[in-house]
């Protein structure tokens, strides 16, 4: 019998759309995912991809199944249950000299939403998306088996699980190879960077000499200066330059109540990026830098999605291709700037190949990510001029970011739509196992 | 340390031992599911106890499996120096009101059962000249209260239990440390709505800690619950009666 189920409203990150359904947890994972329709972990997704699909679906939060199962000290082969935190494991593992193959820009992410949205990180270019790390998943499918999928053993539902949002089964637990890394510190720089020109250019010419890097654009900055920002670039520190000591736990800082819709104005969005962009005073920084301070800059303040008050926000992630001239990333910019789109925060990052995932997000680009407050009337018809543009450069979005896109939209950018709904299918014929994202963007029926 | 743990496998009975296994002690579990043993012992392991982890079967419902089971720990461990019990059951008033076998089952397990194999620990303490004995009761124990009144019958008998051991024994050289936890947010009281002052595992597991290495004979945590419940047995019974709490 699994554990009780209780009623609860979900959100995600972005602290929209709200939706109602029964919640399971519990640190039997093996229990509780008997009869759910989807797993949630952190979420920090931000949209609907971890809510029920209706008042009577089952969602599993795992945040409690997080033993560790096994580690080979050699290899870094680590195994262990789906609700894992990064945060635990960076704790653990770090000052042991082991980091996750790939990181998102987070630390309160789970193992399985890492899997389940395939995630990519700083070290794109060179690693690719996490899933490419992977060496192994114990799922739940939709009949209630439980199976144990890799590349050498049922590789469709494997490769359909890494980045599938959850869709193709409950993952339980996970195998991977943990990285070993000189030290736990990193040796970064940044530069001032002028526009968006010179912001790709950076972003390619440092691809070859540095493992990470991204880039920090000022998104209400238009015209000659569209794209300026901060390049930063790292890669992890060696022994004789990094300090002896292990890094110190940050403090961290909370938001202690949901803002004011007034907080969030124009006014307050160009102040914080005029100083982002400034406090940068010199062209070019180098430096030591705490892993906390380079990866998860944004974990200092708890509960920061609470900044965006009542209504909630979003963000808006897609990848484009390429262009000698950067055509497709400025029409972007530009749509998303003369649109009235405002952003606290935009990040960019030059994509490398197209990873296992059958439905994973990156491929060879740039890709781009804003986040804006919802407003009612006009961020609907927003994101779908900023999706149209996006199909036209032939570019696509993150499901793990989207709250917004249409069914059709998201058809058009997807040509792996098909084999990924076939891969379904054939596992969950009878389609129980879905998200309020699925029905949203898939056309799954409640 | 060298620590044998009942309930390591969940809440805050895992928190604690994971806190320990950082430290790289040495533990001794006991649990009723095989294969939740040998996952919990190896999570441990790989969290810096030292290897490896022992284990042995042993099941609060079943008294007959505590003696061979604190026989197998004393064996690996070459003696009983700390025990702590964090595993119990609970089920909501209601719940127990409706279900009089469970109702059996919980009181048997938090109150006969967990006596019964503090009795056994008691006897391999003492003839080594002394240890640690950590249980956690609960505030339930602490007034009859409308949401406890079972499961809180039998945690007042645990506490007064674990009271008298104190008095009686702590000469010897037998430490009993009775850990009462107010609300933490663990599989138990999952879908429960926590009120203010509810604690986290790990927050309660770092307490505990102190409070075993120091012989503490009586903890709240969070030790808000100490106040709290300070002043719910100052409360006269009229007033018991007319509130939900
Ligand atoms: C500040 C911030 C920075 C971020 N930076 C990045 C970044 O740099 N790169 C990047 O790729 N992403 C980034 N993200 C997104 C984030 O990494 C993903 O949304 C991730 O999936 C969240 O993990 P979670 O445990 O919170 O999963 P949730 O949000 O709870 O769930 C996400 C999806 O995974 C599924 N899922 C979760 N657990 C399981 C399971 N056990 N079995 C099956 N399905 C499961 C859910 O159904 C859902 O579809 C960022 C998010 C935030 C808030
Ligand atoms: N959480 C609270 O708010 C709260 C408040 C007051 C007091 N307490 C008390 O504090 C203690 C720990 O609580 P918790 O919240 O950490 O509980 P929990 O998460 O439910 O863990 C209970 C532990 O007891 C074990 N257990 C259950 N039945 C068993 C059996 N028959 N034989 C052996 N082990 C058994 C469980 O193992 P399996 O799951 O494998 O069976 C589990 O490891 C309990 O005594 C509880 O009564 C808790």
């Amino acid at each position: 019998m699994p554990p009780e189920a209780y009623h609860t409203s979900f959100s995600g990150w972005g602290r929209y759309p709200v939706a109602e359904g029964l919640e399971i947890k519990s640190e039997d994972l093996v229990r509780s995912t008997a009869g759910a329709a989807l797993c949630r972990g952190l979420a920090r997704s931000y949209g609907d991809s971890s809510l029920p699909a209706c008042a009577n679906d089952t969602v599993v939060d795992t945040t409690m199944a997080d033993r560790l199962l096994a580690f080979d000290q050699d290899s870094g082969l680590l195994r262990a249950e789906a609700g894992v935190s990064l945060l635990e494991l960076n704790r653990l593992f770090l000052r042991g000299g082991w980091f996750v193959p790939v990181s998102p820009g987070t630390q309160f992410v789970t193992l399985g939403g890492m899997v389940a949205s395939d995630i990519h990180g700083k070290n794109h270019h060179v690693d690719g998306c996490f899933g490419e790390h992977v060496r192994s998943l114990r799922l739940r499918v939709a009949d209630g088996r439980i199976i144990e999928c890799s590349d050498e053993q049922e590789q469709e539902l494997f490769r359909a699980t890494l980045g599938g949002m959850g869709l193709t089964g409950h993952i339980l637990e996970v195998e991977f190879r943990m990285r070993r890394i000189p030290s736990p510190w990193i040796r970064g720089e940044s530069h001032r960077i002028a526009n968006l020109d010179a912001m790709v250019a950076g972003l390619k010419e440092a691809a070859g000499a540095w493992p990470m890097t991204v880039g920090w654009v000022d998104c209400l900055a238009r015209g000659e200066s569209l794209g300026r920002g901060i390049l930063m670039k790292g890669c992890w520190a060696e022994p004789d330059e990094a300090p002896g000591t292990p890094p110190p736990t940050k403090r961290r800082f909370r938001v202690p109540f949901q803002f004011p819709g007034f907080a969030l104005c124009r006014a307050s969005m160009k102040a914080f990026n005029l100083l982002y962009y400034y406090k940068h005073i010199q062209r070019e920084k180098r430096g030591i830098v705490h892993p906390d301070a380079f990866f998860y800059p944004l974990d200092m303040l708890d509960d920061w999605n609470l900044i965006y008050g009542r209504r909630g926000f979003t963000q808006y992630q897609c990848v484009l291709p390429h262009a000698e001239d950067n055509g497709p990333a400025r029409r972007f910019l530009d749509l998303f700037t003369s649109g009235g789109g405002m952003a606290f925060l935009c990040v960019i990052k030059d994509c490398g190949p197209e990873g296992k995932g059958m439905l994973s997000f990156p491929r060879p680009g740039i890709s781009i990510a804003m986040d804006f407050p919802v407003h009612r009337e006009k961020t609907q018809g927003f994101v779908d001029r900023l999706n149209e543009l996006v199909i036209a450069e032939g570019g696509r979005i993150y499901l793990t970011k989207d709250t917004f896109t249409r069914e059709e939209h998201f058809r058009a950018m997807e040509s792996r739509l098909d084999a990924f709904n076939a891969v379904r299918r054939k596992w969950d014929p009878q389609g129980k196992l879905r998200s309020a994202q699925s029905v949203r963007l898939l056309g799954d029926t409640i | 340390m060298k620590a044998v743990v009942m309930g390591a496998t969940k809440g805050m009975g895992r928190a604690l031992a994971r806190l320990l296994a950082e430290r790289g002690d040495r533990l001794f579990l006991l649990e009723h599911l095989p294969e939740e043993l040998e996952r919990t012992a190896g999570d441990l392991e790989i969290r810096g106890a030292e290897r490896p982890v022992g284990t042995a079967l042993c099941d609060l419902l079943k008294p007959e499996t505590f003696a061979p089971a604190l026989d197998a720990a004393e064996r690996e461990l070459g003696g009983l120096e700390t025990v702590i019990v964090t595993a119990g059951l609970f089920g909501t008033q209601e719940q127990l009101e409706r279900d009089p076998q469970f109702a059996a089952q919980v009181l048997l397990a938090d109150f006969t059962n967990t006596v019964l194999f503090c009795e056994e620990v008691r006897k391999r303490l003492l003839a080594r000249g002394g240890g640690t004995l950590c249980v956690f009761s609960s505030v339930a124990g602490e007034r009859g209260r409308k949401p406890v009144v079972l499961y809180g019958s039998a945690k007042a008998g645990l506490s007064r239990y674990m009271e008298g051991l104190d008095h009686k024994f702590r000469a010897a050289g037998l430490r009993a440390v009775c850990v009462k936890p107010g609300f933490v947010k663990t599989g138990m009281t999952v879908g429960l709505k926590p009120p203010p002052f509810a604690g986290e595992p790990q927050d309660v597991a770092r307490r505990v800690l102190r409070a075993v290495e120091r012989g503490t004979p009586e903890v709240y945590v969070p030790p808000m619950w100490r106040w709290v419940m300070c002043a719910i047995r100052s409360l006269p019974r009229f007033a018991m009666r007319r509130i939900g709490f």
